[in-house]
């Protein structure tokens, strides 16, 4: 049963990874990635770690999902074709890379020694407590500097993205009359 | 039949792999960024199956920050594309690749256009 379900997650996680990387149009792009979260999800849940995968499909599926789908829809659907080559055989030699790269890690997947010490910042076992306890009672014992310290880079995140899109937005009042001429031509064009 | 850690790194092994292949390959900057999450998906894969495999705690702590992480860096990556549409009109790379040479000009263009604007 596990390994059916395995079977299952891993296929649909490599067709919606290869749907990313080949759709032409990015919206169908991210929906991909969604098929992938959610196979990753499914991963977790065969792992073991329940937390990992509501995570998952709460902020990777939904909410990153959308602010890209928000980002497309923002920026237009560029479908032009992506053909000409500005870097010499640059599609090429990077599909060599990728498919080597493959072969490495598959080998190193592959072989024995990719192994380590048992417990030893816990156990995932502890007296009848679920998944979410035990990563929460680590997470703010342990590593709760840590976790202080992803609220900065959060807060720092937020504040960025703040001022970049104001920045962007009132240069651009100040800036831009290529802007309202397109407008006024597609008008005149639509006459 | 059992599944083993093998088959979860195998599996991760593969993901970052077309992962790294769309980075190099896509010119559409949103679709890198997708790409770049589906390598990260593939790290937290990875970590989760060595939780398992170890009964350690710290695979899936390390899952959580990576999340943190990814979602600051798609804030912030998407509001910088969002910012140079907005001046450039257009996000392919190549197209962006000079971000020194088109600020100078956009702020050549900006002065004098606010001076029209006060005239």
């Amino acid at each position: 049963m596990v390994a059916v379900i395995f079977y299952l997650a891993a296929l649909t996680m490599i067709v919606g990874a290869v749907g990313v990387i080949t759709a032409r149009n990015p919206v169908h792009s991210a929906m991909f990635l969604v098929m992938t979260l959610m196979s990753v999800a499914v991963n977790y849940v065969l792992l073991g770690a329940d937390l990992a995968a509501a995570v998952q499909v709460i902020v990777y599926a939904s909410a990153v999902v959308i602010l890209f789908l928000f980002v497309i829809m923002l920026l237009g659907v560029d479908q032009r074709d992506e053909l000409e080559d500005k870097l010499n055989h640059q599609r090429l030699v990077a599909t060599t890379v990728s498919v080597l790269m493959a072969a490495t890690l598959l080998l190193v997947g592959g072989t024995k020694w990719a192994q380590g010490a048992r417990s030893v910042t816990g156990s995932l076992e502890k007296d009848n407590l679920t998944n979410v306890e035990v990563v929460a009672s680590t997470l703010f014992t342990k590593y709760v500097f840590v976790f202080e310290l992803t609220s900065i880079l959060l807060v720092g995140a937020v504040i960025g993205a703040v001022v970049l899109a104001k920045r962007a937005t009132t240069t651009m009042d100040l800036i831009d009359e290529d802007a309202n001429d397109k407008v006024i031509d597609a008008n005149e064009v639509g006459k | 039949m059992t599944i083993t850690t093998t088959h979860y790194l195998v599996l991760a092994a593969i993901i970052f792999c077309i992962g790294l292949a769309g980075v190099s390959i896509r010119k559409n900057a949103l679709v890198m960024f997708m790409s770049v999450e589906l390598m990260l998906n593939a790290a937290s894969l990875t970590f989760v199956a060595y939780s398992k495999a170890l009964d350690d705690v710290a695979g899936q702590v390390s899952v959580f920050f990576i999340l943190v992480v990814a979602a600051g860096e798609v804030a912030v990556g998407l509001a910088l594309m969002v910012a140079i549409f907005k001046r450039k009109h257009k996000t392919s790379p190549d197209e962006i690749s000079n971000m020194a040479e088109a600020h100078r000009d956009k702020s050549v263009e900006g002065k004098s256009a606010g001076v029209a604007n006060v005239s």
